[in-house]
């Protein structure tokens, strides 16, 4: 049976209208989930979370519950939490539709968090082309404040002794800042070089002080969890990765958007009937079920595959930020792949040799193979080189352009063997901007 | 024998004309105050350099490296590795067009090779009138809309080849 959007349950993303205003979101129960919180002890506000199941919508799937235990109790140092909006990862574009239409439940998200682990100060970062929706968000805190739901004032409004501030700090435009640590070291004012761990952010985080960092879907999320329980939440969609989960569904499709769906449903009736099919009722050749990082998924081996962590990875990927990007059959994999890894080797912060030089390497080739000057054997070499990349790096920018590499060559080797032997027409690809070194103009002076 | 350096070009601002007002000296200070150290201000001050000054020249830097009691060249490293501080200026309507995955499935690498071929100019460049300038973005978040480009601050999805020139020729925006 075909699947019907509007049958689908809606917990992050409801349909009710001016749901970003404050007013409506309260006449809808906002902030009742805050107040239940605080009727129980931090401790169990942990536990309830995870008995939900919950796991980070940022990318990596770790269960929130368990990340919130990580932070020290009853320390008397000052504790931060991030939310994490960087949303940079191409095909992912989920978290601008909760800024936009549902910002107060991430902050009764974040109100939850800090109150859980004991937090006083939490950091919304934002991507810096997200001009609109930093402004929204903004507004939407400021009107918190005036209500009194955040800062020194929460304390009368809710009772007990417990409050919260809130910064909105907005980037500039560098994919590495949704690193966790370097999106800390972004916000202390530095050049964003991610850091090296252990010390893991719990430890040391901001400022030295433990730190969680937590995607802004995980905490839109929390809210939901605590109004209906842990032990429900934990009954929605697949077993091992319960919830809603927020898709962005891009490309050679008919309906392109986001879409919030349990999680577990196959990924070709999302495609079909949510994402209203490929257009000209073409085949696929492949989908990327993940946001650009993530190995793709060769276009006839998507039945039995699923939207959820485990089915995917079964099928040899990883769900990541669920930025499904689907391509028909007449899509140059190729020139895809070239472009994707120039977007690597673009926003690498140049700290890793393997990273910064492989990248490189990576892309001299795939222009090459791209415009039909490559041999078989570079294709093997490519492969070489992002096999060693991939675990030589301080964070994960290496295996996210490694992993491309390596499966969409593997997978789909016969599309760049048509390449190799000029069996495709080449098409022009933009000579894309450069690298990182973008700096002020220099004239030369001859002394 | 000749010994050729490079050195920073002097720009278009001058350092004694450079200073943010009593106003917005205050803000400043507000802004400061929420983060434990004034060094996390860098960001916001960057912006805020940019939106009044047009882009983050030399002497823009070392006046926020001033106000921020900071090297200068701390600075400058952060100016210099986000791609959205300027470091020369742009047009009054700075173009973005996106090219990445989700766009290039859907026609953005057309859409910027027309936008560049009726501007006359390329990647970060800006028309002798100082009216364009282009750029040729990274994903920008709204795959689900392509191709999309951005003029300034908003964002405009689904857009056509033929919607563009209206689109560029028609809106005024705002500053
Ligand atoms: C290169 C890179 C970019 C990332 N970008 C983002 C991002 O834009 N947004 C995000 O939430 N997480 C991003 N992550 C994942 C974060 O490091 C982190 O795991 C996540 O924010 C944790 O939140 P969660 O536990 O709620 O998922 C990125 C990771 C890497 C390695
Ligand atoms: S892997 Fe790449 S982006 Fe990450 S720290 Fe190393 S050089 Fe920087």
């Amino acid at each position: 049976m075909a699947l019907n959007y509007d049958d689908l349950p809606k917990l992050v993303l409801p349909t009710i209208p001016d749901l970003h205003k404050l007013d409506v979101y309260r006449q809808h129960g906002g902030y009742e989930a805050y107040r239940k919180a605080l009727t129980m002890s931090p401790e169990d506000v942990i536990e309830e979370v995870k008995k939900s199941g919950l796991r980070g919508r940022g990318g990596a799937c770790f269960p929130t519950g368990l990340k919130w235990s990580f932070m020290p109790k009853g320390s008397d140092k000052p504790k931060y939490l991030c939310i994490n909006g960087d949303e940079s990862e191409p095909g992912s574009f989920k978290d601008r539709q909760i800024f936009e239409y549902n910002p107060h439940l991430m902050i009764e998200g974040i109100l939850i968090a800090g109150y859980a682990m004991g937090i006083t100060t939490a950091f919304i970062y934002i991507r810096g082309e997200y001009h609109k929706w930093v402004r929204l968000v903004e507004q939407a805190a400021q009107d918190a404040y005036d209500a009194g739901l955040i800062g020194e004032r929460m304390k009368e409004t809710f009772g007990g002794d417990y409050s919260l501030e809130i910064v909105v700090h907005k980037g500039a435009g560098a994919y590495i800042c949704g690193e966790e640590s370097s999106l800390m070291e972004s916000l202390e004012g530095k050049r964003p070089y991610p850091r090296i761990k252990p010390p893991f952010p719990a430890q040391k985080g901001l400022w030295g002080m433990p730190t969680t960092i937590n995607n802004v879907e995980t905490l839109a999320c929390v809210p939901v969890i605590l109004r209906i329980g842990g032990d429900e939440y934990a009954k929605i969609g697949a077993p091992g990765h319960p919830g809603t989960i927020l898709l962005g569904v891009s490309g050679h499709v008919n309906k392109p958007g986001v879409y919030e769906v349990p999680t577990g449903l196959p990924l070709l009736d999302i495609i079909n009937d949510l994402a209203g099919g490929v257009p000209g009722g073409k085949k696929i050749k492949m989908v990327i079920p993940g946001g650009s990082s993530m190995p793709p998924l060769r276009g006839d081996e998507l039945e039995r595959v699923n939207m959820d962590a485990d089915s995917i990875k079964e099928a040899g990927s990883y769900i990541g930020t669920a930025g499904v990007m689907v391509m028909d059959e007449d899509t140059d994999i190729p020139h895809v792949l070239r472009r994707t890894i120039h977007f690597y080797h673009h926003e690498s912060c140049g700290q890793c040799t393997p990273c910064r030089e492989g990248c490189g390497w990576l892309e001299k080739m795939l222009i090459r193979v791209d415009e039909g000057d490559a041999t078989s054997e570079d294709l093997d070499l490519l492969i070489d080189v992002a096999n060693n990349i991939d675990g030589n790096t301080i964070c994960a920018l290496g295996e996210a352009a490694a992993w491309p590499t390596r499966y969409t060559i593997e997978r789909l080797r016969e599309e760049f063997e048509k390449n190799v032997k000029k069996e495709r027409e080449h098409t022009p690809l933009n000579i894309v901007h450069g690298l990182r070194t973008d700096s002020h103009e220099v004239e030369s002076v001859v002394h | 024998m000749n010994e050729t350096i490079s050195v920073i070009s002097s720009s278009e601002h001058d350092q004694e004309n450079i200073a943010f007002t009593e106003e917005e000296l205050q803000r400043i200070e507000q802004i400061k105050g929420k983060y434990p150290e004034a060094q996390a201000a860098v960001m916001p001050l960057l912006w805020l350099a940019q939106k009044k000054w047009g882009w983050l020249s030399i002497p823009v830097l070392k006046h926020v490296a001033e106000v921020l009691s900071l090297p200068f060249s701390h600075v400058q490293g952060v100016a210099s590795f986000y791609t959205m501080y300027w470091k020369r200026p742009m047009g009054r309507r700075h173009v973005q067009i996106c090219t990445n995955i989700s766009c290039l499935l859907r026609g953005g690498e057309d859409l910027y090779n027309h936008v560049s071929n009726m501007l006359e100019i390329g990647h970060m460049e800006r028309t002798d009138d100082g009216e364009f300038s282009l750029e040729e973005v990274e994903c920008m978040g709204a795959c689900g809309g392509a191709p999309m480009i951005a003029i300034n601050e908003d964002y405009y999805e689904n857009v056509t080849i033929e919607e563009v020139e209206p689109l560029l020729a028609g809106k005024d925006e705002v500053e």
